[in-house]
């Protein structure tokens, strides 16, 4: 039986563990900064964090350093001067960020950020090889690419005992051992096999997790912002992934989630629209975006970016512990190449969202930054909406660059967005006209 | 007619090298793809393959024509509503031609070369019933499961092409293919050490026309066009001019105007580009013994050119450029990158940077592929050219 003791205890516990996991992160990168340890570059899909906790390495989520400046409104300067350094203001605000704060020494509002001493990347977006390659020319840092094959052509995906999967399982695995020699340079410490095992159970923990935390927001009401808290879940999930402490936190939040639901406790507000968010989000006005939605009572309720930017743990892939190099290959080829699926083919990801979350309406934010997000979104669109029909948002603005985000038009967009679905709605409730 | 017999650009033949050349032009500069039609006329299947680089070979041994998607000018009319804004010139015009119909397909490839063209076969594949297919050409080259991993993929994209044509393909098929594109190489490094060599025999945008056809016509047919015109530009009597020799850098995707190029003749002699680097990755022959496709593997990763697109710890882009800046005997650079290509913006910082430690002049510029004004440009162009001739 539930008390409100239980509901003081465990209502927004993941977001106050979240925001404490945070900082400890941050203060172990600065104090790795200060004493000039090593620390591993890495990115959200397909961060290889399984193989670089192995090694001890710190990591830095470069995306995840970036969109903290963004959000706490400091962008601006640092887009200005990777732009005065030569970067035209045509590319990726995350990587020009990253540039002016290693142009700083590593100067970050949350903390001192430690220099790369190896950076690992995946091919999930080609800009992470050309932000790696900077890293490379600006320190020499070693870049490892894990070169992950995706989806061929829509429906395509093969799975395992198929060759082709087979051909391209056998290449990650070769990548990722050559990954474990060059960790053993860098580090000079053994790859540790055991180590490795017990850290792939933390992430299987994690996965499970993940997975049963979304299931969970088809209720209604939903229990947690896919944009906001669905935020710091991510931060987590990356920063921590493989982890004791990640590990322990998932299992927290899925408890506080399931106590939610038991007990018919949604977001702090009243429900009335279900919405999926499609893209990444608009974190220079991060808060501010969520409430031109919030105001007319529209929750996010998922989102692709919970997909792909968790690196596809939504495939709820788990590591099979009895052969863990092979299986480490088999759920980065199959779950990296989910992330990829989420964005280049999210028109069929959306329309089992759809289902599954009983969305009202797709809200895309196509952005200025991430071409690898955006570029298919408005054909996606045009897709989605000739098979389901479901109503639907197209604003464009940035992830960073405050340059390019217009509240005011936003706001007109999203007003008359709702007021659409309302008269559908008051229409849909009339019935049918004789 | 069979389409293999076909003639898909019989315009240049028994014509002086001047009106042959420019029939050249014309057929690059027309948005129609005329020569591409000309074959589908003739009953012939047309594979459509995206920039980069693609191993064409496999495509013209099943009997089909692969056609270098490379944009057009022309305004994308049909195609501009199933992008958003931000985005280079060159993934609307290729929809474009498809939209419209001015080149209808059998097949269409990309390959994941940056964040917006990974996307392409997808939406591609939303809006047409044939195979829109991505090939994963190696993002890692330097793992020792490259070529393995790329022999399988040429496999599996042989037994795609197979479906599509309706016939199989034989490792003999292969072998004489790629006996057909190492005279194709062979005969474009020809013209690009006339370039390089006597950069005043050529203009720059006949060179440019003469790469361009390799992606449009059958490569017998380019052959039998490198292996006619050459001879004649190399006995052309055009005397050498005083002007400053250039490295174009940053044609490697979208294509710049035509216009563009000519002007950049009309005011230096453009001794080495990357114009269509794809058609020309391969830098020397490939192995007609033995297994093709894997033969086509080993030569994608050591016997290849460089563009942004690609990271090979070998291959460190500013001092691949140094190279061919060396190698031509170039005074200086025109660092170009096509609006909104992240890859093509991202590398010029650093050429920048390294030409600057080289002291080597350079000229940083943008541009699209349907741009149509160039005076402020050519301005621009000729005040670098004189302060470089007049230091």
């Amino acid at each position: 039986m539930s008390t409100l003791e239980d509901t003081h205890e465990l209502v927004g516990r993941g977001n106050i563990e979240g925001a404490a996991l945070f900082r400890d992160w941050f203060a172990e990168l600065g104090e790795t900064a200060k004493t000039g340890g090593e620390a591993a570059y890495v990115f959200v899909m397909g961060s290889c964090n399984e193989i670089l906790k192995t090694f001890d390495l710190p990591v830095v989520f470069p995306e995840i350093t970036s969109l903290q400046t963004a959000v706490r409104h400091v962008a601006h300067e640092l887009l200005e001067e990777a732009e005065d350094y030569g970067y035209s203001p045509d590319i990726c605000g995350y990587v020009k960020a990253d540039v002016a704060v290693q142009l700083r020494g590593g100067d970050h509002p949350m903390g001192r950020l430690p220099k790369p001493t190896i950076s690992v990347l995946t091919n999930a977006c080609n800009t992470y090889i050309k932000w790696a390659e900077i890293w490379e020319r600006m320190y020499g840092t070693p870049m490892y690419t894990i070169d992950v094959p995706g989806t061929r052509q829509a429906g395509g995906q093969t799975w395992a005992g198929n060759a082709d999967f087979e051909a391209d399982r056998k290449y990650v695995e070769v990548q990722l051992r050559e990954l474990i020699t060059v960790c053993e340079q860098v580090t000079g410490k053994s790859f540790d096999i055991d180590k490795f095992r017990d850290i792939l159970g933390h992430a299987n923990t994690m996965t499970r997790c993940w997975s049963r935390m979304l299931e969970l927001n088809s209720a209604r009401p939903s229990v947690f912002n896919a944009l906001t808290d669905g935020t710091i879940y991510l931060g987590v999930a990356n920063g921590f992934r493989g982890t004791e402490e990640g590990a322990r936190y998932f299992e927290r939040l899925v408890e506080e989630m399931e106590y939610k639901v038991a007990n018919g406790l949604g977001q702090d507000m009243d429900e009335q629209y279900r919405l999926l968010f499609v893209g990444v989000p608009c974190y220079p006005i991060f808060r501010r975006f969520n409430e031109l939605f919030s105001e007319w009572g529209g929750t996010f309720v998922n989102s692709t970016y919970l997909w792909f930017a968790s690196g596809g743990t939504n495939r709820g892939f788990e590591y099979d512990l009895n052969d863990p190099l092979a299986s480490l290959a088999e759920g980065m080829l199959v779950s990296v190449r989910d992330a990829m699926d989420s964005m280049f083919h999210q028109d069929t990801v959306l329309e089992q969202m759809i289902a599954d979350h009983h969305a009202d309406g797709v809200i895309y934010h196509p952005i200025k930054s991430c071409r690898t997000v955006s570029t298919g979104l408005a054909d996606g669109r045009r897709s989605l909406t000739e098979k389901t029909g479901t109503p639907s948002l197209f604003i464009e603005s940035d992830m960073m660059d405050r340059r390019v985000v217009s509240e005011a038009q936003m706001k007109n967009r999203i007003d008359a967005f709702f007021e659409g679905l309302a008269s559908r709605r008051q229409m849909a409730q009339a019935g049918p006209k004789d | 007619m069979t389409p293999t017999t076909t003639v898909t650009f019989p315009e240049w033949r028994g014509k002086s090298l001047d009106d042959a050349l420019l029939e050249c032009r014309d057929q690059v500069e027309s948005p129609d793809f005329e020569t591409v039609n000309r074959w589908r006329d003739a009953g012939g299947k047309v594979a459509g393959h995206f920039q980069v680089s693609f191993p064409e070979e496999i495509i013209h041994a099943a009997g089909m024509l692969p056609f270098k998607v490379r944009g057009a000018p022309t305004e994308p009319d049909l195609a501009d509503s199933h992008f958003g804004s931000y985005l280079c010139s060159i993934l609307k015009t290729s929809l474009e031609l498809a939209l419209s119909d001015r080149v209808q397909f059998d097949m269409f490839v990309s390959h994941p070369i940056c964040d917006a063209a990974r996307n392409l076969a997808a939406i591609w594949g939303r809006n047409f019933d044939y195979p829109c297919q991505i090939l994963y050409l190696p993002q890692n080259p330097n793992s020792a499961g490259s070529v393995d991993y790329l022999r399988h993929e040429y496999d599996r994209i042989r037994r795609v092409v197979e479906e599509v044509a309706g016939r199989e393909i034989s490792d003999d098929d292969l072998a004489h293919s790629v006996a057909v594109f190492n005279e194709n190489r062979r005969l474009m490094r020809e013209l690009y050490d006339i370039k390089r060599e006597q950069p005043w025999l050529i203009a720059a945008e006949d060179a440019y026309a003469l790469v361009s056809l390799a992606g449009m016509i059958p490569r017998e047919e380019h052959n039998e066009l490198l292996a006619t015109l050459l001879p004649q530009i190399r006995e052309r009597s055009t005397k050498q001019e005083d002007r400053i020799r250039v490295v174009f850098e940053g044609g490697f995707c979208e294509q710049p105007p035509f216009d563009l190029i000519r002007m950049l003749g009309r005011t230096c002699y453009v001794v080495d580009d990357d114009f269509h680097i794809g058609m020309r990755w391969i830098t020397s022959d490939v192995d007609t013994q033995g297994d093709p496709l894997r033969n086509l593997a080993e030569a994608y990763i050591e016997q290849s050119s460089y563009s942004p697109v690609q990271h090979d710890d070998r291959k460190p882009k500013e001092k691949m450029l140094i190279a061919r800046i060396n190698e031509a005997r170039a005074d200086a650079a025109i660092l170009a990158a096509a609006k909104m290509c992240e890859p093509g913006l991202e590398e010029q910082v650093t050429y920048t940077h390294a030409l600057d430690d080289e002291g080597i002049a350079y000229f940083v510029s943008e541009f699209e592929e349907n741009m149509t004004s160039f005076s402020q440009l050519e301005m621009q162009v000729e005040t670098f050219v004189e302060n470089l001739l007049f230091a």
